[in-house]
């Protein structure tokens, strides 16, 4: 029971363990798993690697239309798809996705470029 | 005297899941208990056969939050196994590393909720406030609190660096010194020990003949630990399974105790001998035919996968029995002759996780 005593006054001349949460926010640690920000959509080759290791079918490349879309409310931010991203095009960021209203896509296309430049993996 | 049938859950305060147990009772007294499950079946053993087995390591870890990082291990052990991939060692000491962090935040909200249970507010915040820092280490090391996908066929995917793992030496050096200071109320205070001590007894006869896996078994006095077998890298590091006779609720949360303190040596001997070189190998090809059963010590006692590949990149079968599933059979001996008061105490001492028996 003494040893008890001993944490009771502790806490009671400590801080509070908890943060104010909506005030003060603890800053994610660096290579935490986030969600799926998007996609450098200029670097990426629409190999669909990703869309078949993705578990969750979250992904869809179409490369036809050149275009990459996840559904963000599929994803279970497993990042597999970034670890196997051969271009290391898909960004993935420590802060947590708030909630939304609606439950849209995040479609991401590839601008039409001008001049057939060099880069362009056929 | 006629009987009355009283139905627990499944929605019930000290359940975080669904369980529903129709209780027959006579004033006070049970005299039979009748269980159904089947309120969060998820078809995941299904799903599996649809993705290809590369993926299936983040749906089993699915399969239980609480104990994701065995159930991934299991899975992945069985494939390297049906693949004769040999691991590297520091892969077989960063999973057991991860695992034990697991098993130590696993038995710290079991202790929490149990303290919940029967009322004892303060102790169970206590109790939170270290698991707490088990979370973050978790989530500095693999990138999240509780589904940390830690585990890859072929080793692990990520590795710890030195400074991670002085500070995780740091951190269960603190658990174990803010644990020391709240032990002594789990085991010696006159009240908590009037709600454990004698209440719910599973002899040791009781608990061979019903196939009581893990904790429970142990604290029944069954000297059974998978981990003593020695798959990954158990075997190189020295630890004695935590036992107790009484069989009684303050068997098993004295066992779950010291196996806090347990976990914490086993993360500090795995520190010390894990040896340098690659975290993971690279994996060519599909699972070939053939059948594997990879056993695991979990939590909650061994959970078993049966996988059966058939040469394609889909395995043809994946079977797997959670430890919650093993002990319902001991829980439905347990209840008959108790009090209703001490129905939610019981319930909670099999550590019940329900989304796992119903996969």
């Amino acid at each position: 029971m003494f040893k008890m005593m001993v944490n009771v006054f502790k806490n009671l001349f400590s801080k509070p363990a908890t943060r104010m949460y909506p005030f003060v926010k603890r800053e994610p640690f660096a290579d935490s798993r986030g969600h799926i920000e998007g996609c450098d959509i200029d670097k990426c080759i629409f190999c669909g690697i990703c869309q078949r290791k993705c578990p969750a079918d979250a992904i869809i490349v179409n490369k036809a239309e050149k275009s990459w879309e996840i559904d963000q409310f599929r994803c279970v931010i497993c990042n597999a798809c970034v670890d196997t991203c051969p271009k290391k095009c898909i960004i993935s960021s420590p802060t947590h996705k708030t909630s939304q209203y609606t439950k849209n896509t995040l479609k991401i296309v590839q601008a039409e470029k001008p001049t057939e430049g060099a880069g362009q993996d056929a | 005297m006629s009987s009355t049938i009283i139905p627990f859950g499944p929605q019930h305060p000290v359940l975080p899941e669904p369980l529903h147990i129709k209780l027959v009772m006579e004033d006070e007294k049970i005299i039979e208990a009748i269980p159904a499950i089947g309120y969060v079946h998820r078809g995941l053993e299904k799903l599996t056969e649809t993705k290809d087995f590369t993926q299936n390591v983040f749906i089993v870890e699915r399969v239980c939050g609480i104990c994701s990082v065995m159930h991934a291990m299991a899975y992945c052990q069985g494939i390297e196994e049906l693949m004769n991939i040999e691991i590297p060692d520091r892969a077989k000491f960063l999973r057991v590393i991860w695992a034990e962090l697991h098993r130590i935040h696993s038995h710290l909200l079991w202790l929490g909720l149990l303290a919940d249970a029967f009322g004892f507010e303060s102790l169970f915040m206590q109790v939170w406030r270290d698991r707490e820092k088990v979370m973050d280490i978790m989530e500095e090391t693999a990138g999240a609190r509780v589904v940390i996908s830690a585990n890859a066929i072929g080793g692990t995917r990520r590795d710890l660096s030195k400074e991670q793992m002085i500070k995780i030496n740091l951190t269960i050096d603190e658990i174990k010194q803010d644990l020391e200071q709240v032990e002594a109320v789990f085991l010696n205070n006159y009240t908590v020990k009037h709600r454990l001590v004698g209440r719910g007894i599973l002899t040791k006869a009781d608990a061979i003949e019903l196939c009581t896996v893990g904790p429970m078994a142990r604290a029944s006095g069954i000297s059974m630990d998978l981990r003593t077998t020695g798959y990954s890298a158990y075997g190189q590091l020295d630890f004695e399974p935590v036992l107790h006779n009484d069989g009684d609720n303050f068997a098993r949360t004295y066992v779950r105790l010291k196996e806090v303190y347990q976990s914490i040596d086993l993360i500090k001997q795995a520190i010390a001998k894990i040896p340098e070189g690659e975290h993971v190998v690279p994996v060519k090809g599909n699972p070939p035919k053939g059948e594997v059963i990879s056993r695991v010590e979990q939590p909650r006692g061994e959970v078993l996968y049966y996988l059966r590949a058939n040469g394609t990149k889909n395995l043809e079968r994946l079977r797997l029995r959670t430890p919650t599933f093993a002990n319902i059979p001991s829980l439905m001996k347990m209840l008959p002759g108790s009090q209703l008061a001490d129905v939610p105490l019981l319930i909670l001492t099999i550590d019940p996780c329900i989304s796992c028996t119903e996969r």
